[in-house]
């Protein structure tokens, strides 16, 4: 027992440890009060850890947004009218666009673009038209939210209006002509020849019925 | 590593006798308000054995329903649900717990430390988590059944196609988290503060190091999850739109989410393997690990190498070639660190005195298998081939091979390893030895075939499947019950050792066993370092 005289002056003096960090070669141990604040302070400190990825967790859903924004790669064409001025049309090129529609699962309106598909110059006005029905016996409020494959097509997507812009209320049984005009920006790459278009109608009623009864009312 | 405990006699810094030894509380309040890491170990080692035994009735469910093409035994909705509940349950609650018991037991014993750091946090985190569990398993006998949307709980299947268990789901989940980061906190702690004067971070052994790895990855990712749940739950009852389009959110963040949680959840569930298997070789070789520091920064490697290959889950998603192209890279980059492991562990076997005890036996079949099920997984890396792959069987082969080839041969081998210097009596060998060998062969011919099956296109989580693969699906369910029988073996094997039956052991246990906790006596005492050993 060679250690036992470095020992007991560690237990005579256990204050040395406060000073010395546990280093490779510190011989002295600890007194239990010393450990448990030390042990306290560690886990303090991981806790801030969790509590910053609790944090960071939810900060990815804004993140990821404005990174899908930035890059398109999600195939959410933007939101918000464009202008059409001063686009120059590259006629070297054709484009084709398909159109798709869907209704949400359990969603009984009729849902239907009344041209398949288009093709035309980038930079050139594009024209279409959605035919949509409510053949059920309520007053619904649809939303229809837009998707394009591939995804990367979506940044070069320029809607100068579209019915998607706006929520899509249709009494019982009444139906609709919707019409969306876009053009594709000529800055495309030249890997793409088609894509296509997808929109997806949502029942939205329960989430804003209060404030289209409203809007309803004062159309009638 | 050659170490010297101070004499007993000696007192403890703080003038404290180790006084307790003789006051260990009996009957069920020593369980209920244990706060000696020993006793949790057990107690977390009982609970994932318990948990592996119920999410392994549910497998036969599985394989019974799989057995022929067509729907005999049970329900669509409810394999639906016996798929999702035996995912969580061998995730969450039979391989996470058994590796933390592991954890409690060794971690204290291996490093000189008298107990856990956080000692009254560690009883807590162990009793909530059965409460977990009744909840998640309670659901089942709900109205309209437990959760049934796999245990990825993809959005749009939890937020809009699941029933009002959900709300029970997301609150086991969210006490499984808690548990996880309690556990978690306490082993970091534990590593960085209590080693023994003269334990080095890289004198350590492997199995320490693998697991101050984990539990970092534990404290980083858990929050991932509890938050994904917690989003889920409010789309579902809340009204948010997190997941949903309709309300401008999107269903593939969720997908992100879970999975930047899930990948590096995967190598939670086998970094602690790979501190176990680097434990078991070197000791049955009779040789030193063959490269101790570099088993260090490949561990470290895999660690970080995991937050950033999440999405090679989602390669069908309709990513861009350009990020598809980087996750498939960058996991395929995760092999060169699981290659130097492996080329460790076959390094210590060449020209060491081999001796095949059971644990040994664990190990080399956690080697082979595990690097089958590591190839495959290389396979599901590549882009163009992961279209065809994606949702198979040969997924459901691959995470098998890792997880239990890979994760539960591993804790097999921790235990049979360790178990007589905590009972201080040898096992049974002989049931050992028929454990090892029923389930290396059923479990091959359970998971073998699936990737067959996989490749010629039969999809997971479906009841019923076309006629083309009836044969192999007979042997895959013939495997799987073999497998879940030779279970029973190692339950015999476990409560005869409990019970205190077989040959009392030395201290080392086994010739060539080196570390601290070979030192201490078998059993070991119900307190160990009292005061620290030296380590020179």
């Amino acid at each position: 027992m060679s250690e036992q005289p470095e020992s007991k002056s560690t237990a005579e003096n256990p204050n040395v440890s406060l000073e010395n960090e546990r280093t490779a070669n510190a011989q002295i141990p600890k007194t239990r009060a010393q450990m448990a604040s030390e042990n306290a302070k560690t886990a303090k400190k991981l806790v801030f850890v969790v509590i910053g990825m609790l944090g960071f967790s939810f900060a990815l859903v804004p993140l990821y947004d404005v990174f899908c924004d930035l890059t398109g790669i999600n195939g959410k064409p933007s939101n918000e009218a464009a202008v059409y001025e001063s686009v120059v049309i590259d006629e070297s090129r054709t484009i084709k666009v398909e159109f798709i529609t869907r209704t949400h699962s359990g969603m009984a309106w009729e849902f239907s673009a009344q041209t398949a598909e288009i093709r035309l110059h980038p930079g050139e006005m594009g024209e279409v038209e959605f035919y949509v029905r409510n053949p059920t016996e309520h007053d619904i409020i649809a939303q229809a939210i837009p998707s394009i494959s591939p995804g990367v097509a979506a940044l070069y997507v320029n809607k100068t209006e579209c019915f998607c812009f706006k929520h899509q209320p249709l009494k019982a049984g009444e139906e609709a002509i919707m019409p969306m005009k876009f053009y594709v920006d000529p800055q495309l790459p030249k890997e793409f020849t088609f894509f296509t278009l997808q929109y997806t109608l949502y029942d939205i009623s329960a989430t804003v019925k209060p404030a289209v009864v409203v809007a309803m009312a004062s159309n009638g | 590593m050659s170490t010297e405990t101070l004499n007993d006699a000696h007192e403890s810094p703080d003038g404290h006798d180790a006084h307790h030894e003789h006051q260990i509380p009996k009957g069920i309040l020593r369980w209920l308000f244990t706060t000696n890491h020993k006793d949790i170990g057990t107690l977390y080692l009982w609970f994932a054995f318990i948990m592996f035994l119920t999410g392994g009735a549910m497998a036969m469910v599985i394989r019974a329903e799989l057995f022929q093409p067509g729907l005999q035994i049970v329900d669509p909705h409810f394999f639906n649900q016996m798929t999702t509940v035996h995912g969580l349950i061998m995730v969450f609650g039979a391989v996470m717990p058994a590796f933390t018991g592991l954890a409690n037991w060794l971690i204290p014993m291996m490093i000189g430390a008298p107990d856990m750091a956080l000692p009254r946090m560690n009883n807590w985190s162990f009793h909530i988590l059965p409460f977990a569990f009744l909840i998640l398993l309670s659901s089942l006998f709900m109205d309209g059944g437990g959760p049934a949307f796999g245990w990825t709980f993809y959005a749009p299947l939890s937020t809009q196609y699941s029933g009002d268990s959900t709300a029970l789901f997301v609150f086991s989940v969210h006490i499984m988290g808690i548990s996880s980061i309690m556990g978690a906190i306490n082993v970091v702690v534990t590593i960085l503060n209590m080693r023994a004067p003269g334990m080095t971070y890289m004198k350590m052994p492997l199995f320490v190091w693998t697991w101050l790895i984990t539990a970092f990855l534990l404290i980083a990712v858990m929050p991932v999850l509890a938050s994904a749940v917690t989003m889920v739950l409010t789309d579902k009852f809340f009204g948010t739109s997190f997941f949903d389009a309709a309300g401008g959110g999107d269903p593939v963040l969720f997908q992100h989410i879970f999975w930047f949680f899930g990948h590096p959840e995967v190598y939670i569930m086998i970094l602690p393997a790979f501190g176990i298997i680097s434990a078991i070789v070197p000791t049955f070789s009779r040789k030193p690990l063959f490269g101790y520091a570099s088993m260090v920064y490949a561990t470290a490697s895999i660690a970080l190498l995991s937050f950033i290959v999440w999405a090679h889950h989602m390669f069908t998603t309709g990513m861009p070639v350009a990020a598809e192209m980087f996750f498939m890279f960058a996991t395929m980059l995760i092999s060169v660190p699981t290659g130097v492991k492996v080329f460790n562990w076959v390094a210590t076997m060449w020209r060491g005195s081999l001796s095949f005890e059971v644990p040994m036996m664990f190990a080399i079949a956690f080697i082979v298998l595990f690097t089958i099920g590591g190839l495959s997984g290389l396979m599901l890396a590549i882009t163009p081939a992961d279209f065809q792959y994606h949702d198979t069987y040969f997924v459901v082969a691959h995470f098998h091979y890792v997880l239990v080839t890979g994760a539960l041969f591993s804790i097999m081998a921790a235990v049979y390893y360790w178990l007589p210097k905590w009972t201080g009596k040898m096992f049974d060998i002989t049931l050992g030895k028929w454990h090892f060998w029923c389930s290396l062969i059923s479990v091959n011919v359970l998971f073998f075939p699936m990737h067959f099956v996989g490749l010629a296109g039969m999809p997971r989580r479906i009841p019923d499947y076309a006629l083309q693969f009836a044969d192999f699906n007979k042997w895959i369910s013939v495997g799987g019950f073999a497998f879940g029988l030779s279970q029973l073996i190692f339950l015999v094997l476990i409560v005869k050792a409990c019970r205190k039956i077989g040959e009392p052991v030395s201290d080392q246990v086994w010739e060539g066993a080196e570390g601290l906790e070979w030192e201490i006596p078998s059993p070991a005492p119900y307190h160990t370092f009292a005061t620290p050993p030296l380590i020179k």
